[in-house]
């Protein structure tokens, strides 16, 4: 039996000014499942995360999440819904504590001891947050702060977890680092859309995969499938 | 007498209103990037309605300590909706426009509010009835007053209460979140609207104190009043770096002192030709320098990284 898929995105489009950066996109994530959005440089990938997390509006389509459309939704309703963004870039908040940062991801709840139980989960993945708990979050290296923007999230208690190019500007055994958090997370059952360049990491750790480009999704298959496909093998695995 | 021990007594007293009225620009800016130059115009309505219910209360023969009080929760309340409604009405439908939209919109509700003062109050200076007898004190020469001990103490209350809020609280949290990252603060959840709102409202608030402060010490008020005294408080802010609490406090004591040590000196330094009555100058040459030489302030960040 399938289970209905937990965001349904049908025909979205996203503009800016007269650029037309997503030229509409329909795509599926079904519960517990890691999706990998993969493209080059300006594909639209964050575009489109920007769509879903609506700190944009699109020009037309629709996403609904749980069966409910959320393309009117303010951003700040979002988290409540139970969708946690890490975003591009990292966006940790620099002149916050660490542990401040991560307080901010829980900033919808009240369940106190709930939450002192998911810091202890989140500092049990990343211990070097631990470590700086009190350090300021702009002292961070860039790795540590994608830690920390990925520990955020998972403060919430999201449903579905939106990761936007985890790997951007990090060395290479950061990286690895990062992958093997967030295969973890998945393995306890989280749903989670992948945006990544680094198209062989991205496909290895999911079970299906998108291809995007110039703004339209060109390629859909099972990431094992996507892995051997010549043509994803040429474009985005540099063989 | 001792010239400059009476002139750092009066700057600090003077620098702790500029400080509370300093608060309000910063916190403002901090947050949303705006300068609110009507929040000078929120601390003269603080005084000129504080004066009116004072006045009455007293004239219906309360005790002066409840007349005081409920002068002090009006103002406070009256400036709380006028911040509120300020930004709700003037700022909120110009977010998104360019910078010099609502900064001219900003001192477009100055005149707006000084002119509707005028309308109430009329354009008379008012006395502002006598809630505390005055009783001096003398240190090394110099002079001071309880009231001048009150305002200090009152302000540095306040200051500790505003400074609690932000670091200790979870509001205060997100406003600092929200300044820092006002689009990821939004994603955490944070209703930005409602934290631009809560710094309009707690600014008021201390822009209200800082009125009332202004009323008790110099016991006459004016509708024009918060022209000056915003003016001064904005370089204040300047000073201390602007988006930056401690750099507002700062700034405000600083420029008090100025100030008033360069009023009790002008006239030795420059042979006479100009008098005390020219302190004014002082906090504009302060404002040229900070812009000219360290534009970020004493505290501020080089970055467009705020509070
Ligand atoms: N704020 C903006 N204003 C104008 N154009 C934009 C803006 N943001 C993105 N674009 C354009 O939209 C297109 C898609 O950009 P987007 O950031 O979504 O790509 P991406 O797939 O995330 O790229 P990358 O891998 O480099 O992050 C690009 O052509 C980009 O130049
Ligand atoms: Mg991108």
């Amino acid at each position: 039996m399938v289970a209905e898929p937990l965001l349904i995105v049908e025909g979205l489009r996203v503009a800016y000014g007269g650029i037309q950066a997503v030229r509409g996109i329909t795509f599926h994530i079904n519960p517990g499942e890691m999706v990998a959005l993969i493209g080059a440089n300006g594909a639209g990938k964050t575009s489109t995360l920007k769509a879903l997390s609506r700190m944009l509006d699109p020009v037309g389509g629709s996403i609904r999440y749980q069966g409910q459309e959320i393309v009117k939704l303010p951003p700040h309703r979002l988290v409540r819904e139970g969708i946690a963004l890490v975003p591009e870039g990292r966006g940790v908040f620099p002149r916050l504590t660490i542990a401040e940062n991560l307080a901010m991801g829980a900033f919808t709840r009240d369940d106190k001891a709930d939450i002192a139980a998911d810091l202890e989960h989140v500092y049990g993945l990343f211990p070097r947050l631990k470590e700086r708990e009190k350090q300021l979050a702009g002292t961070l290296s860039g790795g540590e702060q994608q830690m920390l923007a990925i520990g955020r999230a998972l403060m919430s208690r999201p449903k579905l977890l939106l990761l936007d190019e985890p790997s951007m500007g990090l060395a290479p055994i950061m990286v690895q680092k990062i992958f093997e958090v967030i295969r973890m997370v998945a393995a306890e059952g989280m749903t989670i859309l992948l945006i990544e360049q680094n198209a062989r990491l991205a496909l290895e750790s999911s079970q299906r995969g998108y291809v995007m480009e110039s703004g339209e999704i060109t390629l859909t298959d099972e990431a094992s499938s996507l892995l051997h496909n010549p043509k994803v093998r040429e474009a985005y695995l540099g063989e | 007498m001792d010239i400059f021990l009476q002139q750092v007594i009066n700057g600090l007293v003077q620098g702790a209103i500029y400080a509370m009225v300093a608060l309000g620009y910063t916190m403002v800016y901090g947050i949303m990037g705006l300068i609110n130059f009507a929040h000078g115009e929120v601390v003269m309505i603080g005084t000129l309605v504080t004066i009116t219910v004072v006045t009455f209360l007293l004239k219906a023969g309360f005790p002066v300590w409840l007349a005081g009080g409920m002068g002090i929760v009006a103002a406070a309340s009256v400036c709380m909706v006028l911040g509120w409604s300020l930004e709700r009405v003037a700022y909120r439908p110009l977010r998104g426009a360019p910078r010099l939209t609502p900064l001219i919109t900003a001192i477009g509700m100055s005149i707006v509010l000084q002119n509707l003062a005028m309308m109430i109050w009329g354009r008379n200076y008012m006395t502002f009835p006598s809630l505390i007898e005055k009783t001096q004190f003398e240190i090394g020469g110099a002079a001071f007053t309880n009231v001048q001990v009150l305002i200090v103490l009152v302000a540095g209350l306040s200051m500790g209460g505003l400074l609690l809020l932000v670091y200790r609280t979870k509001l205060g949290m997100a406003m600092r979140a929200t300044a820092q990252n006002p689009g990821v603060a939004g994603l955490m959840g944070v209703n930005a609207n409602r934290v631009i709102s809560s710094a309009f409202v707690i600014g008021s608030v201390l822009g209200a104190l800082a009125g009332v402060m202004v009323g008790v010490y110099y016991e006459i008020a004016h509708y024009q009043m918060g022209f000056m005294l915003g003016l001064k408080a904005f370089t204040a802010a300047v000073l201390g770096g602007i988006g930056n609490l401690a750099g507002a406090m700062a700034g405000g004591i600083l420029l008090g002192l100025i100030e008033a040590l360069g009023a009790g000196y002008i006239g030795d330094l420059t042979g006479g030709f100009l008098g005390s009555h020219y302190q004014d100058i002082f906090a504009f040459v302060v404002l040229i320098f900070v812009l000219m030489f360290r534009p970020s302030g004493l505290f501020g960040e080089k970055t467009g990284d705020r509070a």
